[in-house]
């Protein structure tokens, strides 16, 4: 770490958050001059790179700030600001990052500013790039918000600030379908999220304060187990339509199915983590009673989701199936999460390092994954596995061997090779569940291990099917077509390059030196498990 | 007046504190004022009447301003000085000031409005909306309006009703030789005197229970009512609420809604949405929470179950309109009117519970606010596309960001406020108080019902908003505002951003009592 002064770091933060709110604003009026670029599109799109980028390198000097040495101040919160906003509600700006919310931040601006960044170069087809620019920095700043507000209303506002944006990112710039997804994930995650608020005015009413880091460290008698029991029900029916976990997934496939690349590699990157960070950061440290009753449902459908999560990709990657790529990454998405959501109903440290870990891989993996198969559809005009692979295989080695390796790359990593980032957050949370926290019933975490371990088999296989359908097959055959007046298939662009190179290299720096995260999440989840955050 | 002076008067003839009451007087005499200048004034400065109006509904909100140092009561029993006919308390300035100031903005929508009218009927004085009269019925409805929530006995309660009622009526119907006008003018009158009708039998039979009038009394002597006399005080008081629901527009008393909006001209339809409601819930509130706190076991569950049947049927109405259809934009406008009540009701019903009721009432206070300021907004930027396309169907939204950049942006933003959503933070934060009003209240039923409706209301009020930025069907036409239109829109955009930077401006009345 590098030494800030406390009022530096707690400006970062603010910046962090708010920056991409005046960006936004600025985004809607017209450039001003010297900034007016080759057009008005490109001076729009040049101006988002510009306010995620900056946003990117406030993160990283944070991070850098990050005081993770000392032990004391690394279970604590950092850079924090706490100022009255609504006396009324007692609702308090109070802003602040610790192990858990550190790495969230900052993968959240990096893929932000990676997408701003491919959108300059491959801006997607819609309407005018102002609006599109304006709402991914509204996201931003909304997923931004959720990870540094420490005010349960506050967390609920910046949960509801990127229904919005999102929204209009898949109605507007979406593919086939995209106003029914749009409207199916805007009522799914709302009502959820009303639910939700009705679970957190419990808590804070009960307990007489909003303050998470006051719920958490505190002794609150008010929050007795039935009051928590309801509230858990509340808060985690709505975190768990955004994670998503089954049953409550159904909206995930279509809503990234119809996203733009943009649209799925934020959603998926980012927006799902919101989900699972509200877990570990409000139902673990406030309500621990309330939460080992339902921990074993919530494995259970963790596990549930695991392995449905994998039958559905199996079933679309078969030959026939008609099976549409996004479509089978989002799927993979649920079995993903369900590792995290395993990780964290087990309750202990190593359980929810395992969670914390896994959410961070696969913003990465995922990411890439939708990065690559948006290159693809750019390319070919369509993510339908049967119409890419045809009766060979789509053959990507030979005819763009650098997209084919890639897409190789990030398969294997999604499916948990060892050495890659995807291997380390499933190994922890199955640690987690073979060793439940005290007062879970250790045969049932046992049973859900096993299932879990059988469910990475299951990505395994419809992982490598996918590898097999796409990157190999015969060259021939494609190269008749082009012959017939067919474009043969680009290679990677230097853009892409750029937009793509920072995932892979931290998903190898991840699976090699795990400890850079886990040191980092180790501390703050020791203190959330034993007695709340500071 | 110097105490002596005071002291004199009180063993004479009641003492009157004119600055008071001097709100709600100022609209009557400027109400009457413009009557009577309207017979002087040629035809061609009749926009003189219009700024008069603007300028004395203006001047009546400022009289608030001397009142806000403490709390005052005039008409008062000469026997007790503690019973008072008329107060001017903190619920009385607030619902004072959000009906003044709804009146105004609905002026100044009629400003253009009546401009237009005049305009198209050209020569035709049948066809033009007479001003004189409409100034004289505004103010005066507004008069009443503002006497309302300051009134202390059932008797002035009921009468300030009326007098905001009546000229609404005409209100309603002063489209000249308009069939429809008329029809929706003597829907609302037959069902809104049927209302009072019942409402006044309700209050004959308080009054016969308790022998008095005055709200404070009767909380008080309520208690120990004969117990032969309690059905009939039990019925008194439901009987009581049917009138004061009526103009909330709560289910059933809803049919009058959608009609009579779409029947009338634009900004009287505005300022029904929002003043006659709040006439209707802060006479509910005085009713409920100062009269009969002890009957709190009669009215909150029926409170509970109309909030809850308001507010689905509203929205799922609301849901239900079709985008093609002509005046569909107000109706919709009209039916998330009677979704919104609902919500408005939910606090109420919880002052039932719990142990804090103004707290509660508060809570509906703050919703209110949001409401008027942001649903007058919407009703702004209606009026303003109503000039171009008068059918004012949803469909004509379509693609007003490419004509009218800023009147789409702050039309979207007034309904985001309304469905509750950021950027609309206000509406957010109103929703929150209003949801933990439930929640501390223990009516976690409500409070689910509650959040079904508000995923209902978001669908219609967010398919409207797409509408706005979608691609334009034909050549965006553009067209001057008029100024008045401009303040309007202006005004409410501003403080509805202002209110959502910070919200504690209004939510600071669900926090600290009113009474």
């Amino acid at each position: 770490m590098i030494d800030i002064n406390e009022s530096v770091m707690q400006f970062l933060l603010a910046f962090i958050v708010v920056a991409p709110l005046i960006g936004a604003v600025t985004a809607l009026l017209p450039a001003p001059p010297g900034l007016k670029g080759k057009s008005p599109e490109q001076a729009v799109l040049r101006h988002g790179t510009t306010v995620t980028g900056a946003v990117l390198i406030a993160a990283i000097v944070l991070a850098l700030g990050f005081d993770h040495d000392t032990p004391v101040k690394a279970q604590r919160m950092q850079a924090t600001t706490d100022i009255s906003w609504i006396p009324a509600l007692d609702v308090r700006i109070h802003l602040g990052i610790d192990g858990i919310s550190l790495p969230l931040l900052v993968l959240t601006a990096l893929l932000t500013f990676l997408c701003a960044l491919y959108s300059y170069f491959k801006m997607p087809s819609g309407p005018s790039p102002k609006a599109f620019v304006a709402l991914v920095l509204v996201l931003e700043s909304g997923t931004l918000a959720t990870f540094a507000v420490l005010d349960l209303l506050l967390f609920f506002l910046a949960f509801e600030m990127v229904l919005i944006p999102m929204y209009f990112l898949i109605a507007r710039w979406g593919g086939e379908q995209r106003t029914q997804a749009a409207w199916k994930f805007i009522l799914y995650t709302l009502l959820g999220s009303v639910v939700m608020l009705l679970g957190l005015l419990l808590i804070g009413i009960k307990a007489g304060t909003f303050d998470m880091v006051a719920l958490a460290t505190d002794n609150h008698p008010a929050l007795t187990t039935s009051v928590q029991v309801i509230a858990v029900l509340a808060i985690g029916i709505g975190l768990a339509v955004k994670t998503p976990m089954w049953p409550f997934h159904s909206w995930l496939p279509d809503a990234h199915t119809a996203a733009p690349t943009v649209g799925s590699v934020l959603l998926a990157g980012v927006l799902l983590k919101m989900g699972t960070y509200g877990f570990v950061r409000i139902l673990l440290p406030i309500t621990p009673d309330g939460m080992s009753t339902f921990a074993p449902y919530l494995a259970a459908f963790a596990v549930v989701g695991i392995i449905y999560g994998s039958l559905a990709c199996l079933a679309l990657a078969k030959q026939g199936a008609k099976g549409d790529l996004k479509r089978l990454i989002a799927y993979s998405s649920v079995g993903h999460m369900g590792f995290v959501l395993l990780g964290i109903a087990s309750m202990t440290p190593t359980g929810v390092n395992g969670a914390l870990f896994a959410n961070i891989a696969h913003g990465l993996i995922t990411g890439l994954l939708f990065f690559l198969v948006g290159a693809l559809k750019d390319r070919t005009g369509t993510t339908d596995l049967d119409t890419l692979a045809q009766t060979t295989g789509a053959a990507l080695y030979g005819r763009a061997p650098r997209l084919g390796g890639l897409l190789a790359f990030a398969a294997v990593a999604s499916l948990g090779l060892p050495g890659l980032a995807g291997f380390w957050g499933e190994m922890l949370a199955l640690f987690g569940a073979f060793d439940p926290a005290d007062g879970l019933s250790r045969p049932a975490f046992l049973t859900f291990m096993a299932i879990a371990a059988f469910g990475t088999l299951l990505t395994a296989a419809y992982m490598l099917v996918v590898v097999r359908r796409v990157c190999m097959g015969d060259t021939s055959q494609h190269a008749q077509h082009s012959e017939q007046g067919r474009p043969e298939l680009a290679d990677v662009r230097t853009y892409e390059f750029a937009a793509w190179t920072p995932l892979v290299v931290l998903t190898v720096v991840a699976g090699l030196w795990p400890k850079t995260l886990l040191g980092l999440t180790d501390p703050a989840v020791q203190q959330l498990l034993s007695g709340g955050t500071r | 007046m110097s105490p002596q002076a005071q002291d004199q008067a009180a063993s004479l003839v009641q003492s009157v504190d004119w600055l008071a009451i001097a709100p709600p007087t100022i609209a009557a005499v400027v109400a009457l004022a413009v009557l009577v200048a309207d017979l002087f004034v040629d035809g061609r400065k009749k926009a003189l009447l219009g700024w008069v109006s603007v300028a004395g509904l203006a001047l009546a909100a400022l009289a608030l301003l001397p009142l806000l140092d403490g709390d005052r009561s005039t008409f008062c029993l000469t026997g007790d000085a503690d019973v008072c006919s008329y107060t001017a308390d903190r619920f009385t300035l607030v619902i004072q000031f959000l009906v003044l100031g709804g009146a105004l903005l609905a002026a100044l929508l009629s400003m253009t409005a009546l401009k237009d009218a005049g305009k198209d009927a050209g020569g035709d004085t049948d066809k033009a909306l007479p001003e004189g009269e409409f100034w004289f019925l505004l103010l005066s409805s507004a008069a009443g309006a503002a006497l309302l929530p300051a009134s202390r006995d059932l008797a002035t309660l009921i009468v300030a009703l009326e007098v905001a009622s009546l000229p609404a009526f005409a209100l309603v119907g002063i489209k000249l030789g308009d069939r429809k006008s008329s029809e929706a003018a003597l829907k609302f009158f037959l069902s809104s005197v049927t209302a009072t009708a019942v409402s006044l039998m309700g209050v004959s039979f308080v009054y016969a229970s308790t022998g008095t009038l005055h709200l404070t009394e009767i909380a008080t002597r309520i208690e120990d009512v004969d117990p032969q006399l309690h059905t009939l005080a039990q019925a008194g008081v439901v009987l009581t609420l049917v009138g004061f629901a009526f103009k909330t527009a709560a289910v059933p008393f809803h049919f009058w809604v959608p009609d009579t909006y779409v029947g009338a001209p634009l900004p009287v339809a505005a300022y029904l949405s929002v003043v006659g409601k709040a006439v209707g819930f802060s006479g509910l509130i005085l009713v409920t929470v100062i009269a009969l706190p002890s009957y709190a076991d009669v009215w909150g569950p029926a409170l509970a179950v109309l909030a809850a049947l308001t507010m689905t049927i509203g929205n799922v109405g609301a849901l239900r309109q079709r985008a093609t259809r002509a005046y569909s934009a107000v109706r919709l406008l009209a039916w998330s009117s009677v979704g919104q009540a609902g919500y408005l009701l939910v606090p109420i019903a919880a002052a039932a519970y719990s142990e804090d009721a103004q707290k509660a009432v508060g809570s509906t206070v703050a919703y209110a606010l949001m409401y008027a300021a942001v649903n007058l907004g919407a009703f702004a930027v209606a009026a303003l596309v109503a000039r171009t396309k008068p059918l004012n169907r949803i469909s004509d939204y379509r693609g007003l960001y490419a004509s009218r950049p800023l009147a789409a942006l702050v039309l979207g933003f007034f309904l985001l406020c309304l469905a509750g959503l950021p950027p609309g933070i206000i509406g957010l934060f109103a929703k929150v108080t209003v949801f933990s009003a439930a929640v501390e209240a223990g009516l976690g039923w409500l409070a689910v019902v509650m959040a079904v409706n508000v995923v209902i209301a978001l669908f219609y009020y967010l398919q409207w908003t797409t509408l706005l930025f979608r691609a334009p069907e034909g050549e965006p036409e553009s067209h001057r505002v008029p100024a008045p239109l401009t303040a309007a829109i202006a005004l409410t955009a501003v403080l509805g951003v202002a209110l959502s930077g910070a919200p504690q401006l209004i939510l600071r009345f669900s926090d600290t009592g009113l009474f």
